[in-house]
């Protein structure tokens, strides 16, 4: 239990390895995911965002059935529906009955895949739903290259991506290829996404890209103060989780999401006690 | 001695093609525009004037023929010379309840194109620019402001500044007028033909209504029924020049200041709806 001594709780809880890989992990997917979040909130993309983990679930199951390491699976998938987006143009980011349909699809597929396979499908479920805790040091080495080359490619092409998400007509006009910035923003999303599962899994992939985005979309005024927001949210909530996860038998993804949930619910919120107490 | 022209247009058709088929908008426009002009683009829905306008500035391929602007043959959006156009779109596809302030948007026509980020000398280098351009349109005091706080008068304003801040040779400015009353459409054109003129920036202006325009205009553009003419203001907006253009009746009105009503008749039978 908590001994309401932060700093020898800390002390206790990173003796473990496979806590101190989870926080290593949990930090650079959180980075990762808060700064593609935001640009997933500016270009009303979540749902895209959201279908694309979900095709990832049926790539992995699909490895899982062939017998191969189901992040390849989920990689293949993502980057490839991805791309189909990216190539199909922004107006299909916001597609949501024909992305619905395709996701329905792609979930049905994936039970079908974990319904052949024979053995216990417990790498694909923790897929589903993440397991930090069960992130090797070669695993965290991984998602550690992946996080640098996502964070550098994103901050290469900050704000030709900004402003094209922002005004995508008057950034054409300008030169800037929106159809190029698209399928190169979805490639971000599905390598954002296959190293973000390890955490919080498919299902809950939202609490990590989308809740800490729209926090920060009601707070920045600048696209930059938006990103700091994002990725502190992320980072914030997934370091509280695991924490309290460590002392109290409840699922890390529960305590990730329950907390971005709480502080979005808190945001949204500021505005009519404001205006409640201006009233009074 | 007569002025340099900025966009020539040869025989230039235009339209949107799917795999099924291709949907000609307008064909065997013809016109060219010098350095400095206002140009009016009207002409009533659907008729092309926004396909105009995304064809010179390289977002839409022509079909056939052939467009020059700025010296350049402009065929794709990758062409040299976006950097010396400024440009405001009929729709914005941020969300208007955006949170982002105004300055924000206005420092994108700066810096949008260019890669990783900027310095700091630069970065207070290019917020100074675009304080100064809000400052020039009369929107200084909206620069911190939130988009979602801006009225439809105010995001005009913002939206010009950002046009304007890269120093365009043309602004091309879609329907700027739409969500202005009529006391601020006036207000808005003097605004632009003022910071035009100064610095010798050629305006294409989509408007539905000429009025707000004729005291600043030296061309119109006027795309109907699948054609587009050139002329002046007094050689377009005549009775016999429209109905020419519509292929059907139509009548055009003046008042005593000046000001012009165009009024469709029914084909073959004689107009009734003017008093």
């Amino acid at each position: 239990m908590f001994s309401f001594n932060i700093f020898s709780d800390l002390n206790t809880m990173f003796r473990y390895d496979f806590m101190l890989h989870a926080f290593e992990a949990g930090t650079i997917v959180a980075v990762i995911a808060g700064m593609i979040g935001y640009f997933i909130v500016l270009r009303r993309s979540s749902f895209a965002a959201h279908a694309l983990s979900h095709v990832g679930f049926t790539g992995a199951a699909g490895a899982v059935l062939i017998g191969i390491n189901p992040i390849f699976g989920l990689f293949l998938f993502t980057m490839g529906g991805g791309l189909f987006i990216g190539i199909l143009g922004r107006k299909a980011e916001s597609r949501d009955v024909q992305i619905g349909t395709v996701l329905a699809f792609m979930l049905g597929l994936g039970v079908l895949f974990i319904s052949l396979y024979k053995g216990y499908a417990t790498e694909a479920y923790s897929l589903l739903f993440g397991e930090i805790l069960g992130i090797s040091s070669s695993n965290v080495l991984i998602t550690l290259i992946a996080g640098i080359i996502v964070a550098v490619v994103l901050a290469c092409f900050y704000r030709p991506l900004l402003f094209v998400s922002l005004d995508e007509d008057v950034a054409e006009a300008k030169g800037l290829s929106a159809f190029w910035m698209g399928i190169l923003f979805m490639v971000l999303i599905a390598a954002a996404t296959s190293i973000a599962v390890q955490v919080v899994g498919v299902l809950l992939i939202f609490s990590l890209m989308v809740t800490p985005a729209a926090i920060a979309e009601r707070l920045a005024s600048k696209p930059s103060q938006g990103i700091f927001i994002s990725v502190l949210v992320a980072v914030l909530a997934t370091w509280l989780g695991l924490f309290i996860s460590f002392y109290l038998p409840c699922p890390v993804s529960f305590f990730i999401t329950a907390i971005v949930f709480l502080i979005y619910i808190l945001v949204r919120l500021v505005p009519y006690v404001r205006n409640f107490s201006f009233q009074k | 001695m007569e002025k340099q022209n900025i966009i020539t247009v040869k025989n230039l058709s235009a339209g949107y093609s799917s795999r099924q088929s291709q949907t000609i908008v307008f064909e065997n426009a013809n016109f060219s525009i010098a350095k400095g002009e206002f140009v009016g683009v009207l002409g009533p829905n659907g008729a092309g004037k926004t396909t105009l306008f995304k064809v010179l500035l390289g977002i839409l391929k022509p079909v056939s023929g052939e467009v020059t602007v700025l010296g350049e043959k402009c065929q794709s959006s990758s062409c040299d010379t976006n950097c010396k156009i400024g440009y405001v779109p009929q729709r914005h596809t941020f969300s208007l309840d955006s949170m982002i302030e105004a300055l924000e948007i206005v420092r994108l026509g700066i810096n949008g194109r260019k890669m990783g980020f900027s310095l700091p000398a630069t970065a207070r280098r290019e917020k100074e620019e675009a304080l100064e351009m809000l400052k020039i349109v009369g929107a200084q005091d909206l620069a911190h402001r939130p988009l979602s706080a801006l009225s439809g008068g105010e995001l005009q304003r913002i939206f010009l500044a950002q046009a304007l801040v890269g120093n365009p040779d043309i602004l091309f400015l879609d329907e700027p007028l739409a969500s202005l009353d009529i006391r601020r459409e006036n207000e808005f054109v003097k605004l632009i033909k003022k910071t035009a003129s100064a610095r010798n920036i050629t305006v294409l202006l989509i408007a539905h209504n000429i009025n707000p325009l004729l005291p600043v205009l030296s061309k119109v553009i006027y795309v109907a029924n699948h054609r587009v003419l050139v002329g002046n203001a007094n050689e377009v907006f005549t009775s016999a020049f429209l109905t020419k253009l519509y292929n059907s009746p139509v009548e055009v009105l003046r008042d005593s200041y000046g000001r012009i009503a165009i009024i469709g008749a029914q084909e073959g039978g004689h107009d009734h709806n003017h008093g």
